[in-house]
């Protein structure tokens, strides 16, 4: 079974269609954890990006010699290694945002998004469309942790990327730890709404 | 055997029935603790000292134990009216947990250095540390992990209970296995860089363990939560458990409170949201926020309380 989407279908549909925070509701606990700024929700979505195309590549390489039986293991130890990699590759380049992201680097072998893509897509495409899936899942990812962190940085800080924006500080409770789940759940909240006011301008 | 040699065999028992307490006399400290406050360091000698040299902060060195190399910043010593209890305060906070090595010098009548440890008893630490994974630093509302499961889960009160009980029994296990496997395979044959694979490997073992054993002997509870038991592999509660251990180089009784504080911790969480969202189904909630967007929420509220936690010791 191949899928008859072209490449930028395929990426567009993990940035919009089903994306990892806001659509599949996968992978919370860096969307609560690290979004408190921008810059924190793109170095941790690069490293979930980079784990993601490389497993779904390895995986739909090997997908004719893996037996079916032994699959969830063999995903978990693929993404193992390139966490590995990615982990180590984090720590000796950029070790001052590696130190903010602490843990979370290494969990992305729990990650649920990753697994579940290799189970859903790269087992039973071709390399070329796995690799395009996990840009668009990566990005996806990568999308929601920066949207995340750009709300909590503004109002909780008043900065983009490190620049004064607004000069002032409007609620700096967002940028405290535990708001990232009223932020998330809000932001949820939000969605639903746009939802229901389309579903209903539709009707009408 | 004559009267002589019995009172010289008497002589020298008492001789050396006394030596230690002569060895004590000699030794010039008394008493250390960690003090009121968390950047103090509270030393008693065994007689009165030369307030000039023991107000010297030049004459003290401490460091912790695993880094020898960083000294910390001393910033005053004040010596009690009775010039044998001094105050060590330093510029930043202890970390009360670790032992602390200190050295004073030029203190002891022979002008020798004198190196002791200050640490908690060890019983009060092992359980500071399981009261810290289990409210302080609680996995789900302080450091943010386990949430897929934590909001997949904590729909029923039922449901809570024998999740957060696998959960810890999970985590226990796996977390002894990793320690034995870190301790004694990764760390000789410098393997660190296998960690991640390792314990995954691991976890996901414990887990189809659990599953196997679950199935034949309580298949009751095993279809009320085998679903979610899948979950359990990739969920970051119990790859984290691992990985802090080995971090922190905790010992087998470290690593086991470590676990059962998470597993606990993770189970306290659930238990609290469950009774929450149970109640909330009666409730009347905007359309918009019904579901996960409420469930985050009340999260939110919950991480707040235990806020409130951090701070707290005990021992």
């Amino acid at each position: 079974m191949a899928t008859d989407k072209t490449s930028l279908q395929l990426v567009v549909n993990g940035i919009l269609n089903e994306n990892p925070i806001f659509r599949l509701v996968l992978s919370m606990c860096p969307a609560v954890g690290i979004s408190t700024t921008v810059m924190n929700g793109f170095m941790l979505g690069i490293a979930v990006l980079f784990v993601q195309v490389f497993s779904s590549c390895t995986i739909s390489l090997f997908k004719n010699v893996i037996h079916p039986r032994i699959r969830i293991p063999t995903y978990t130890l693929t993404i193992a290694t390139w966490v590995t990699v990615i982990d180590m590759v984090l720590a000796a380049y950029l070790p001052e945002a590696y130190a903010k992201m602490g843990i979370f680097v290494k969990l992305i072998v729990a990650f649920a998004i990753i697994t579940m893509r290799l189970e859903m897509f790269a087992c039973k495409e071709s390399v070329n469309a796995s690799f395009w899936d996990g840009i668009g899942m990566g990005l996806g990812f990568m999308f929601g942790m920066m949207a995340l962190g750009f709300v909590r940085e503004l109002l909780g800080l008043g900065t983009v990327l490190g620049y004064d924006v607004l000069g002032f500080k409007p609620l700096l409770f967002f940028v405290l730890p535990f708001a990232g789940f009223f932020c998330v759940g809000l932001m949820m909240a939000f969605f639903n709404y746009v939802e229901i006011v389309y579903k209903r301008a539709k009707r009408a | 055997m004559n009267m002589h040699s019995m009172r010289r065999i008497l002589l020298s028992l008492v001789l050396l029935l006394g030596l230690p307490v002569l060895a004590q006399a000699q030794e010039l400290i008394a008493g250390k603790s960690f003090g009121k406050a968390p950047n103090e360091i509270v030393v008693t000698f065994t007689s009165a000292v030369d307030r000039a040299v023991a107000e010297d902060p030049a004459n003290y060195r401490v460091h912790e134990e695993q880094d020898p190399d960083i000294k910390l910043a001393l910033e005053s010593v004040v010596l009690a009216e009775d010039q044998k209890t001094a105050t060590l305060t330093f510029a930043e906070p202890l970390n009360s947990r670790l032992p602390h090595v200190v050295t004073v010098s030029r203190l002891a009548e022979s002008g020798a250095a004198a190196t002791f440890t200050v640490m908690k008893p060890y019983l009060g630490y092992l359980l500071s540390i399981l009261i810290s994974a289990l409210l302080i630093n609680n996995f789900v509302f302080t450091k943010y992990l386990g949430l897929c499961v934590f909001f997949g889960t904590s729909k029923r009160k039922d449901t809570a209970k024998g999740m957060g009980l696998t959960f810890t029994l999970v985590m226990v296990v796996s977390a002894i296995m990793s320690w034995f496997f870190y301790q004694f395979i990764l760390k000789p044959y410098d393997l660190n860089f296998l960690q991640i694979v390792i314990f995954i490997g691991l976890v996901s073992l414990t887990v189809q363990a659990v599953d196997t054993v679950l199935r034949k002997v309580n298949p009751a509870l095993f279809n009320a939560f085998g679903v979610y038991l899948v979950l359990v592999i990739a969920n970051c509660v119990i790859i984290a458990v691992p990985l802090i251990l080995a971090d922190n180089e905790y010992n087998f009784w470290e690593s086991f409170m470590l676990a059962l504080g998470a597993g606990g911790g993770f189970l306290l969480a659930l238990y609290l949201m469950s009774s929450v969202r149970e109640r909330m189904e009666l409730a009347n909630i905007p359309s918009t926020f019904k579901g996960v967007p409420i469930a985050f929420i009340v999260a939110g509220q919950f991480a707040l309380a235990f806020l409130g936690f951090s701070g707290l010791t005990l021992f």
